[in-house]
């Protein structure tokens, strides 16, 4: 019933920040372990993106690459939060207790 | 506060000494359905703990079974089944409702009876994380290092930072975690990820961070599983039952603007040939609030359950979609005897607070960029911001 493809979910295309340093690139599988949306591969013992356009931003695989190989501008992406950070000018924050169970 | 249910009040009789239940008493109390404790909650402070918790003016969370002694000191163990008053707050949360006073005292826990080889996991000390946990641990030994989130999950704490290696360090120490276990791994939720640099905490504790599964039902396969985690358990989803769950808080956050904004309305609604009526600010106003209220539940209900099978990929234009059949709807059945100019309005207003308010619902999606929402929000806040300014003029010439 909930058998959705992942697709169904694609967000906007060319928009995410997400940059891989191929060469820094040790091969040690974190960012492959870590992203949420199984953005990234090991071949030949480098990272490779396979789908920059399902990269939500969350940061996960940059904070956690012991060298620094990945870049990413990491951030919420709720509108009342974006529009907060707009008026105030600092970094967007929300409040959010959504996510779902854990 | 917590007022015990029967079964627990029958409990607290029939369990002959009212002390605390060692490891085979809580194996017992598993059973009932009530998961009580040997007696009431309230009590348990009094008569139950051993001596060095009862200090005049604590009390138990209700959620301890019992204390299992370590080389540091007295942990408190923990029930794996949720209480009635577990499931209430669960629902009270999700509507915000007394959301402040969802915490955990950070700090070790125990589930079962663990050793010193049993496996440690890191919680949020947000209660419904750490309910989550606990609910998905049945007949499992483990211990549970809860850091301070200040009271916010595991997701979106990770993404502020506050559930960071900087915490989980902090709390290794406080809880001299490398006393009371051997080994020196630490099972982190993987959604935590974004604030927790893995390499960081083994340089600074020792201890190696393996993420576990994204959702903690899939623990207990985890753990047998010599904590591998399939591609499955570590992608996040976002079905329409999850999707549904999350409409109550996106409903409560946005309906707080939507009230002023009514406000606003029965007054304008007032404004007419005769200057100001009450009695046209009544009736026109609770004209006007059906459309707000019908725009509010297209763009945070309907959206979000509909969300994969809506055309386009902004979120913004599946919600003005969405608010543009609710109005059409509204228009052939409630409205079907207003104008031209008025129908227009109506499309109008519906259509711009659907597409916020799905909009808004960016930061809940698991799925959405920062990037992404923000090259939306330029695009599309001028046309809902200009729908609803000609909606408000249309509706305020109509009156004369
Ligand atoms: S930022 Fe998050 S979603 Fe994007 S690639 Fe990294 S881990 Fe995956
Ligand atoms: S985490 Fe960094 S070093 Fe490791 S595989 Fe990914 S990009 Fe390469």
């Amino acid at each position: 019933m909930t058998n959705i493809k992942p697709s169904g979910f694609k967000y906007l295309k060319d928009v995410s920040s997400l940059k891989l340093n191929v060469d820094a690139c040790i091969g040690c599988g974190m960012c492959e372990i870590v992203c949420p949306h199984r953005i990234f591969t090991i071949e030949e013992k480098t990272a490779r993106i396979t789908d920059v356009d399902a990269c939500m931003e969350c940061g996960a695989c940059a904070k956690n690459c012991p060298v620094d190989a990945i870049q990413v501008d990491a951030g919420v992406g709720c509108a009342s939060a974006i529009i907060k950070g707009w008026l105030t000018g600092s970094e967007p924050s929300c409040d959010c207790s959504g996510s779902s169970c854990c | 506060m917590t007022t015990p249910e029967s079964t627990e009040i029958e409990n607290s009789k029939n369990a002959a000494p009212c002390c605390c239940p060692p490891a085979e008493t809580v194996e017992q109390s598993d059973k009932t359905p009530a998961d009580a404790p040997c007696c009431p909650p309230q009590e348990t402070a009094s008569c139950c703990a051993p001596q060095d918790s009862d200090k005049p003016g604590y009390t138990l969370s209700p959620f301890v079974t019992g204390w299992i002694d370590t080389p540091t000191g007295q942990t408190p163990q923990i029930a794996t089944r949720l209480t009635r008053t577990d499931l209430y707050g669960r629902w009270a949360m999700r509507w915000g409702i007394g959301r402040d006073r969802y915490r955990i005292t950070p700090g070790l826990y125990a589930i079962g009876t663990p050793d010193d080889k049993a496996p440690v996991l890191v919680s949020a000390n947000y209660k419904l994380s750490f309910d989550c946990l606990r609910s998905s641990l049945q007949h499992t030994d483990a211990w549970i290092l809860v850091i301070d989130t200040k009271g916010v999950n595991v997701w979106c704490a990770a993404g502020k930072g506050t559930f960071g290696t900087t915490e989980i360090v902090k709390r290794c120490q406080l809880t001299r975690l490398d006393n009371i276990v051997s080994h020196r791994t630490l099972i982190v939720p993987q959604l935590g990820a974004p604030g927790v640099a893995a390499h960081t905490v083994k340089k600074e504790t020792g201890f190696h961070v393996v993420y576990g599964p994204v959702r903690a039902k899939d623990l207990p396969l985890f753990l047998a599983n010599d904590m591998q985690a399939t591609d499955e358990m570590r992608r996040v989803t976002f079905t329409p039952i999850e999707r549904f769950i999350l409409t109550p808080v996106e409903l409560s956050m946005m309906g707080k603007t939507l009230l002023y904004a009514m406000i606003l309305l029965f007054v304008l609604s007032g404004i007419g040939p005769d200057i100001f009526t009450f009695k046209a600010a009544w009736t026109r106003g609770l004209n006007a609030a059906l459309p707000l209220i019908a725009g509010l539940i297209s763009g945070s209900v309907l959206t979000p359950v509909l969300l994969p099978w809506l055309p386009g990929r902004m979120f913004a234009i599946k919600g003005a979609l969405t608010g543009g059949a609710t109005a059409l709807l509204l228009a052939a059945t409630l409205y079907s005897d207003a104008g031209l100019s008025l129908t227009l309005a109506l499309t109008l207003t519906v259509g711009a607070i659907s597409s916020y308010t799905a909009m808004n619902f960016t930061g809940s999606s698991t799925f959405t960029s920062p990037s992404g929402v923000e090259k939306e929000m330029r695009l599309t806040i001028p046309w809902q911001a200009g729908s609803l300014l000609l909606a408000i003029g249309l509706w305020i010439s109509s009156a004369f």
